[in-house]
């Protein structure tokens, strides 16, 4: 398989995935790949294209359609010497095997009083627009953020994509890594060699001074977009970029507020339960004094996903309700 | 078996389980040992059986009820004791109790509270274990209740397809809980009957008889390490206590009891020695190194500290810590 980020000046994110497993294959040897279809087929959404070929079967294993099986190998393969790469092919279906990411993968090392670890990556397809309805769409994030133990990669961009899975491969601890299918076929600068981007490191993806936005995976493109917006309104915001929920980044988040006092989360996930609700009960907790103005969260509606497009848009968080979201502050 | 010395070994440890168990028992009758227990006496022909068949090297899991499997590999009885009493020297340092009893410096890779679900990580730990050249197995031992979820069928199919070298063990006690098993499971042996479903061999053997186990176990394993893939064995067997803490198992008939309690794996293991020719007086004196055992562990574990109350933020990472924000 071709490095494609060195003879090519931009690659997409659907590429970066297999192309970040890639490099942690040519790496180390323990490094092993298990999921539905992700051989010969490259995977449903094609991110494992090119590594059957390149690493052979002995490296890629197709399995049945066994969450339960897939996971909990993984976890048994990771507690003695293998750093297996499990695929979900859509993150919806983690409710299948959740017994292994709430009960098991995340508790085992605790437990037994630091016996064993379990150097894992379960990757996922998350999130939604692309219409394939309540069970194949949802933002799956803020389940993993219930459960002390894991840690919790969301990408935004190509480059983050091979930077983290760098850094969620090598990490000695287990590592749920959300790939958003709306993001597949975005485009962006292509990692150089020995990229890794350390877990834990949210970016300041636009400086702003009036407020700041927090986004995550496909969020942080409509939070991006409505900053361009509302810079022709003369609001200038302050884009963050999460990239993980866990080991979450206050600190960044709390620098932001220090220069903006005003803060809006941008969230795919559900409102309820959703991701924004931890970070910014930090805020209120540690940054009460910084802020100016209320905190508001532009999250998806407490509905399942709908299939229409029409209705879709109503659930998902969109530039526009952002953009009114950061007006009603900025004129607080 | 012929060695009489390895009978007798084996004898001896089956006691030692035998008396922890009854010394956990008494200790969470009198409130020292908080939460539930699972107790495996009359289970332990099968631990200490299949044990005696496995490298040292096999990596084995097991369920909450697995007091048995941790000490079969090697986990002494003051360190189980000390652990179902919340003790700084307890296995887990105090973090898992009875339930998830552990010792990975022997590979003994766990105890698991959710039902099944260590039978997919054993088959991975199988996977693993060849991928990186080894002739180590894996095993997995479980209950009857286990036959019916999900990730059983799910761990068979896959070690079967992959041909993996991982072995199946159902300690079937008749009972899920407090329900007969045959009262919810389609077929006759929840286990071995499940197995040819995924073309793989099913036996069973008496669970009861730690000679017959082994000799099951070791052909099993035989079979695995040389590539011929996964088997299943169903060791029928029985519980001395009732399914956990105080549950005196009245749902069992008397009759039922009668005759399993007849057939008690210590008994059979002495039967066998007085056959080999071992004396009274040996065995006897076997029995009584496992009370002393067993008396001075229990006082061990009563006289051990209580963990350090700052261990509770410490080994959810790998760099040891808790840290789940910057």
């Amino acid at each position: 398989m071709a490095d494609v980020s060195t003879d090519r000046d931009v690659i997409t994110y659907r590429e970066a995935v297999a192309e970040g497993i890639a490099r942690e294959m040519r790496r180390d040897p323990a490094v092993v790949c298990l999921g539905e279809d992700i051989g010969e087929a490259g995977g449903v959404f094609k991110t494992t294209v090119g590594l059957l070929k390149e690493f052979g079967p002995q490296r890629v294993w197709d399995t049945p359609i066994s969450e339960q099986a897939i996971v909990g190998a993984a976890m048994g393969a990771a507690m003695t010497g293998m750093r297996p790469v499990a695929e979900i092919m859509f993150s919806d279906f983690l409710a299948c095997c959740w017994d292994y990411l709430a009960n098991e993968i995340p508790k085992v090392r605790y437990m037994t009083g630091g016996q064993v670890t379990v150097p894992l990556v379960v990757r996922t397809a998350n999130g939604g627009g692309l219409g394939f309805g309540a069970q194949h769409s949802q933002a799956t994030e803020n389940w993993a953020l219930t459960v002390p133990g894991l840690k919790i990669a969301v990408p935004a961009t190509p480059a983050d994509v091979i930077g983290m899975m760098a850094a969620a491969i090598r990490s000695d601890d287990p590592v749920v890594f959300f790939e958003h299918k709306g993001l597949l076929a975005s485009k962006g600068a292509p990692a150089p060699p020995g990229h890794v981007v350390e877990l834990g490191r949210a970016a300041v993806v636009r400086e702003g001074v009036d407020v700041t936005l927090v986004g995550l995976a496909s969020m942080v493109p409509v939070a991006l977009r409505a900053a361009s917006q509302l810079s022709e309104e003369g609001i200038d915001v302050e884009v963050v970029d999460l990239r993980c929920l866990v080991p979450l980044d206050v600190a960044t988040v709390l620098a932001s507020l220090a220069r903006t006092s005003r803060l809006v989360t941008v969230e795919e996930n559900p409102y309820q339960g959703g991701w924004g609700a931890t970070l910014v009960s930090v805020v209120a907790d540690e940054g009460f004094g910084l802020l100016d103005a209320p905190v508001r969260r532009v999250a998806g509606e407490c509905v399942p996903l709908p299939f229409a497009d029409a209705l879709e848009e109503q659930v998902i968080p969109t530039v526009d309700k952002v953009v009114a979201a950061v007006r009603s502050l900025a004129a607080y | 078996m012929e060695d009489r010395d390895e009978l007798l070994a084996l004898y001896e440890q089956m006691a030692v389980i035998r008396r922890t168990e009854k010394a956990a028992h008494d200790l969470f009758l009198s409130g020292l040992v908080k939460g539930t227990t699972h107790l495996a006496a009359g289970h332990e022909a099968i631990a200490v059986g299949a044990s005696a068949a496995l490298r040292p090297d096999d990596y084995v899991f097991a369920t909450y009820r697995g007091h048995h499997h941790a000490m079969a590999r090697g986990a002494t009885p003051e360190e189980c004791l000390a652990e179902l009493m919340q003790r700084a020297t307890g296995l887990c340092g105090g973090k898992g109790g009875s339930m998830h009893l552990t010792k990975a410096d022997a590979f003994m890779l766990g105890s698991y509270a959710i039902v099944g679900a260590h039978l997919p990580m054993a088959v991975g730990a199988a996977w693993s274990a060849r991928l990186r050249g080894t002739q180590r197995l894996a095993v997995a031992f479980f209950g009857d209740g286990a036959t019916n979820i999900g990730a059983f069928h799910e761990a068979l199919n896959l070690a079967a397809v992959w041909k993996l070298p991982v072995l199946f063990v159902c300690e079937n006690n008749l009972y899920m809980e407090y329900t007969p098993i045959a009262d919810v499971t389609a077929v006759a042996r929840p286990a071995a009957d499940r197995a040819p479903a995924y073309g793989i061999p099913g036996e069973v053997v008496d669970g009861n008889d730690v000679v017959a186990v082994k000799e099951a176990v070791s052909r099993l394993a035989r079979r695995a390490r040389a590539g011929d893939g996964p088997a299943l064995l169903e060791a029928e067997t029985y519980r001395h206590f009732g399914h956990s803490r105080a549950d005196p198992a009245t749902y069992r008939p008397a009759e039922e009891v009668e005759r399993w309690l007849k057939h008690d794996p210590l008994d059979l293991a002495r039967g066998r020695l007085v056959e080999l020719g071992v004396d009274e007086a040996t065995v006897t004196a076997a029995d009584e190194r496992a009370r002393d055992l067993v008396q001075q562990a229990v006082e061990a574990a009563k006289n051990a500290p209580p963990p350090d109350p700052g261990d509770a933020l410490t080994d959810v990472w790998a760099d040891g810590g808790a840290a789940w924000r910057t």
